[in-house]
């Protein structure tokens, strides 16, 4: 199960270092153009730490994850997602995943982000993406939909979520200063957790 | 006597505004700096952040003065990996990176208490620039 997580973040990693001119991009519409970058800085250095080790479970990859990103990422993003992989590794375990453990870690991750951004849906931030992609496995959960149709239904939701950001005003981070200004743009930050949950889900469902 | 450590995105701003308030100390205060990453680029070091909290002394109380997003979300995450008793002593201060940093040197440098100091840098008037 470990190695499958280490090669599950490998390619994780490889996808936000392709994107970095993309996030980067996003981020210099309404923010400080820095987000890929940062991002791209944070997952290099986790792809050099996970080739370097081998790990027993699961937990172990995520808190190094979340530990590395802290030390490297070097804007909000860092703390943010540092904090969500922080929570998730203090529940994942190295079973099989059901529905019932992805709602939990994505409602640890949502935590995490919360506890250090303070923000809610609708302010035009990676929560926009990540709180859509939750509501949706907690209700084929409650559907008891198998799996895989579970994770597809995600994905668009978090698909969704991630566009919706188009439209919001920014209310939390650099964006907020534009005001108004920020409507019209993507959302860096939604776009780079609709990559990460793409890369994940993708992994994960193969 | 109570520190001041200076937290923001640009080594530069750091830098500067602890020059600014290393003129106006009238005792000896530590004041210390966390600023940028990478040696001048712009960004937040939470490892900085973090090392120069476990440095410095805090008996009396830090005051933390930072400037925007990210170098406030890494100072709160790992002022909450530190002990307790220790989380009390430092206070982040609701008050603008150099104003607070200046007033708050020439308050703790006077043997003010952590309490007066905060007092002191979170009071409104200190951001009036029209009745110098």
């Amino acid at each position: 199960m470990a190695n499958k997580t280490k090669k599950l973040f490998l390619k994780t990693a490889d996808v936000i270092i392709e994107n970095k001119e993309y996030l980067t991009e996003l981020d210099a519409a309404i923010g400080d153009g820095d987000h890929g970058i940062n991002l791209a800085r944070g997952f290099k250095k986790l792809k050099e730490k996970l080739k370097k080790q081998s790990f027993e479970s699961r937990n172990e990859i995520f808190k190094l994850t979340a530990m590395t990103l802290i030390s490297n990422v070097g804007g909000a993003s860092g703390p943010l997602y540092g904090t969500a992989f922080l929570n998730i590794s203090k529940v994942i375990s190295d079973n099989q995943l059901d529905l019932d453990d992805l709602v939990e870690i994505a409602e640890e991750a949502i935590a995490g982000i919360q506890k250090r951004g303070k923000a809610e849906a609708g302010e035009k931030t990676m929560l926009d993406t990540i709180i859509p992609a939750a509501e949706s496995l907690k209700q084929s959960r409650d559907n008891k939909l198998d799996l895989d149709t579970a994770l597809s239904d995600c994905l668009e939701s978090a698909a969704e979520g991630m566009k919706n950001t188009i439209e919001m005003q920014a209310t939390k981070g650099r964006a907020s200063y534009l005001g108004k200004r920020s409507i019209g743009h993507q959302d860096p930050g939604a776009t780079s957790a609709y990559l990460m949950l793409k890369t994940f889900i993708k992994g994960y469902s193969k | 006597m109570v520190n001041i450590l200076i937290i923001s995105h640009s080594l530069k701003i750091a830098e500067g505004t602890k020059e600014l308030a290393e003129e106006m100390k009238q005792d000896e205060v530590d004041i210390q700096i966390a600023g940028g990453i990478n040696n001048g680029e712009l960004g937040t070091d939470a490892d900085l952040i973090e090392q120069k909290l476990k440095n410095m002394d805090y008996k009396d109380g830090i005051v933390v003065l930072a400037d925007l997003g990210s170098a406030v979300m890494s100072f709160n995450m790992v002022k909450e990996w530190l002990p307790e008793e220790k989380q009390k002593l430092i206070k982040l201060a609701n008050a603008p990176l150099v104003e607070g940093a200046v007033l708050g040197a020439v308050e703790a440098s006077l043997g003010k208490s952590l309490k007066e100091v905060m007092a002191a840098i979170e009071k409104k008037s200190i951001i009036n620039k029209n009745n110098l």
